[in-house]
């Protein structure tokens, strides 16, 4: 069985409901980024938990190129190392009252997505604790693919 | 307008008696305010026959150090400093009996902090005064050294995007429907399945409290399941506004704590607890790593009517100070009264760091916010998916667009309304993106993304004819505006 949402998939970022991105599409994301001089980053990881903030950094986020089609090579470079996690492209906003990103969207996804586990513990009362695991995590990281 | 008239000075001015207010200090039409002045704009109507100058003096007298009769005891102070000074006052363009009055406050006449002190002095008194028909607060001026003793929003626009991993796009909510009558457990259900389909956040409406349908301890239970099971569904967070308003401090901070226990990222509160019990609430968000939803409820009774009251610009400016996270600002298309040009005033003294002067959209001051977190304003009433362009149109990329009815009125159930609607924005967030003219393109773009999503096309075709193309009542004096239609 798939995730259960309608997606059938993780919905994090700005358009995961939109079918993926074409490179074409892509390109077009980076030109608005980039027109707002908002740095690009690109990160990977095989744990998509919600609250896994630091996915690992696939370089640098790419300051000083202007060049979206050199922006794209990364994503692509990035795609081409890891396969089978998930990708994401950042954008970096440095001005006063932001200095944080802006834009962030996903670019590459396993092809299984096995979804997360919710644990409930029952506590005092009728209360109940929940934590989610990652079904993707779940072998230690040296056994993952 | 008689503005000639001259402060009396000396022994003179502390003779036994009545004494108009102009003459006694509170028009001062060479004074220039300081940088350290609060500074309020009032519309004024006075009665037939009173001098504007004199009526305007007469606000400023009131709402400061000024009582009906000539006091000896003004003489122990420093009083020159503590009347406030009428400055300014202008007729209203395209009105005959209206005009607007500029007053200048010391900084001393108030205290740090406090919302309760501020509007104690400026709507305390004067809004009843005989010699007025009507007075409405237009707008006010905070200087920085004041703007500094607030703490302002507990978590303000970029933490909560971060802290919810959640970025480049509005966020989507609805509030839960029927608003009264639901048990704990269906009122979950909505909120597990619109968190389910797409929605980032779903709401308890602004009188959803604890009634004998649903404790508010059931409906927090279920409602953070729901929020669980959604956030394990989606690998996305999720988060419900707990509406913890009750009848006293104690209950609503019980309540809050109960949401804090159960893992909530937000809690609620109405405008109508009052401003104290707001500044408490946001400093008691603040001190949890809680995001606080601010419902205006009730504040049409005085925010509608452009002759008297106060203007919703000045309720979204004091609630900044007072540190709410989220404001509802109004849709501009929707249901709920809201000028095009107003609301973009309002929304930009929630969102911006520095407003200049735009007296097109009622802003009357620049205003510096002295780096105060941003609130997030809230678009919610009588919206749908089909109006997408127009919504990121008028009220931008920060923002919560709720639509309650237009996720869970849709035909095929509730996941379907929220998918619509998550679908709708996306498209829309990337076509703006990549440049294309997404206002007037909108229907074409949404048409598109409904070939291959029958959520979106099944809510286009049902609430394609509905519009609310009324007449503002709350509308610029400086710039002809119209309602858009659809």
């Amino acid at each position: 069985m798939a995730m259960p949402n309608p997606a059938k998939r993780v919905t994090q970022g700005q358009f995961s409901f939109l079918p993926d991105l074409t490179d074409e599409q892509i390109l077009a994301q980076i030109k608005y980024a980039l027109k707002n001089d908002w740095a690009v980053n690109v990160e990977y990881t095989d744990d998509p938990h919600p609250r896994n903030t630091y996915w690992e950094m696939f370089g640098l986020p790419m300051f000083d190129l202007k060049d979206p089609a050199g922006i794209l090579m990364e994503i692509n470079e990035c795609r081409k190392t890891f396969p089978d996690m998930y990708i994401r492209v950042t954008a970096f906003d440095n001005t006063h009252g932001w200095e944080a990103p802006r834009m962030s969207y996903i670019v590459n996804r396993p092809s299984s997505e096995p979804g997360f586990r919710l644990h409930r513990q029952n506590r005092e009362g009728r209360n109940i604790g929940y934590s989610i695991d990652s079904y993707a995590a779940d072998k230690p990281e040296g056994e993952r693919p | 307008m008689d503005k000639g008239a001259k402060t009396v000075t000396g022994k003179d001015r502390y003779k036994s008696g009545v004494m108009e207010y102009r003459k006694m200090g509170y028009w001062e039409p060479d004074y220039e305010p300081k940088d350290t002045d609060i500074i309020a704009m009032f519309r004024i109507s006075p009665q037939d026959g009173v001098d504007p100058i004199e009526a305007a003096a007469a606000v400023a007298g009131e709402s400061s150090t000024a009582t009906w009769t000539v006091v000896w005891t003004d003489r122990l102070t420093a009083s020159e400093k503590y009347r406030a000074k009428a400055y300014r006052v202008d007729p209203v363009p395209n009105s005959d009996d209206q005009y607007f009055a500029y007053i200048a406050y010391d900084l001393d006449l108030f205290e740090p902090g406090s919302i309760a002190n501020l509007t104690a002095s400026i709507i305390g008194n004067v809004f009843g005064f005989k010699p007025l028909k009507a007075l409405r607060l237009e707008d006010m001026r905070f200087p920085v050294a004041y703007v500094k003793t607030f703490d302002g929003p507990a978590t303000g626009i970029v933490v909560e995007r971060e802290r919810l991993d959640k970025f480049g796009r509005p966020l989507l909510g609805a509030t839960v429907k029927p608003k009264l009558g639901l048990s704990g457990r269906n009122y979950g259900r909505v909120v597990y399945e619109a968190l389910k389909g797409g929605l980032d956040f779903t709401k308890d409406d602004e009188n959803i409290n604890s009634q004998p349908f649903m404790h508010w301890r059931d409906r927090f239970l279920y409602c953070m399941e729901a929020v669980n099971k959604a956030e394990a569904a989606t690998g996305e967070l999720k988060g419900t506004y707990l509406n913890v308003t009750a009848g006293t401090m104690e209950e609503m901070y019980k309540r809050a704590e109960f949401a804090k226990e159960l893992g909530s990222c937000i809690i609620m509160i109405d405008l109508v607890i009052g401003y104290t019990a707001i500044q408490s609430m946001s400093k008691w968000a603040r001190d949890n790593d809680m995001i606080l939803h601010l419902h205006r409820a009730g504040h049409g009774t005085y925010t509608r009517q452009k002759t008297h009251g106060i203007s919703f610009r000045v309720i979204a400016k004091w609630m900044r100070l007072a540190g709410v996270d989220h404001l509802h600002g109004g849709t501009v298309v929707g249901k709920l009264e809201g000028d095009p040009a107003m609301t973009r005033g309002w929304y930009d003294y929630m969102r911006e760091e520095y407003n200049p002067t735009n007296y097109e959209n009622g802003v009357f001051f620049d205003q510096d916010w002295a780096s105060l977190n941003k609130v997030m304003p809230v678009a919610s009433g009588g919206i749908h998916a089909g109006q997408m362009h127009q919504l990121i149109q008028h009220l931008g990329e920060d923002v919560v667009l709720q639509f309650g009815g237009g996720t869970i009125g849709h035909p095929d159930g509730i996941e379907a309304g929220a998918v619509a609607n998550r679908v709708a924005l996306e498209c829309m967030i990337q076509a703006r993106n990549e440049g294309r003219d997404y206002v007037n393109e909108g229907p074409e773009i949404l048409n598109a993304a409904a070939k291959w999503c029958s959520p979106l096309k099944a809510a286009l075709s049902t609430w394609k004819d509905v519009t609310f193309n009324y007449e503002s009542t709350d509308t610029s004096d400086f710039a002809p505006t119209a309602t858009p239609s659809n």
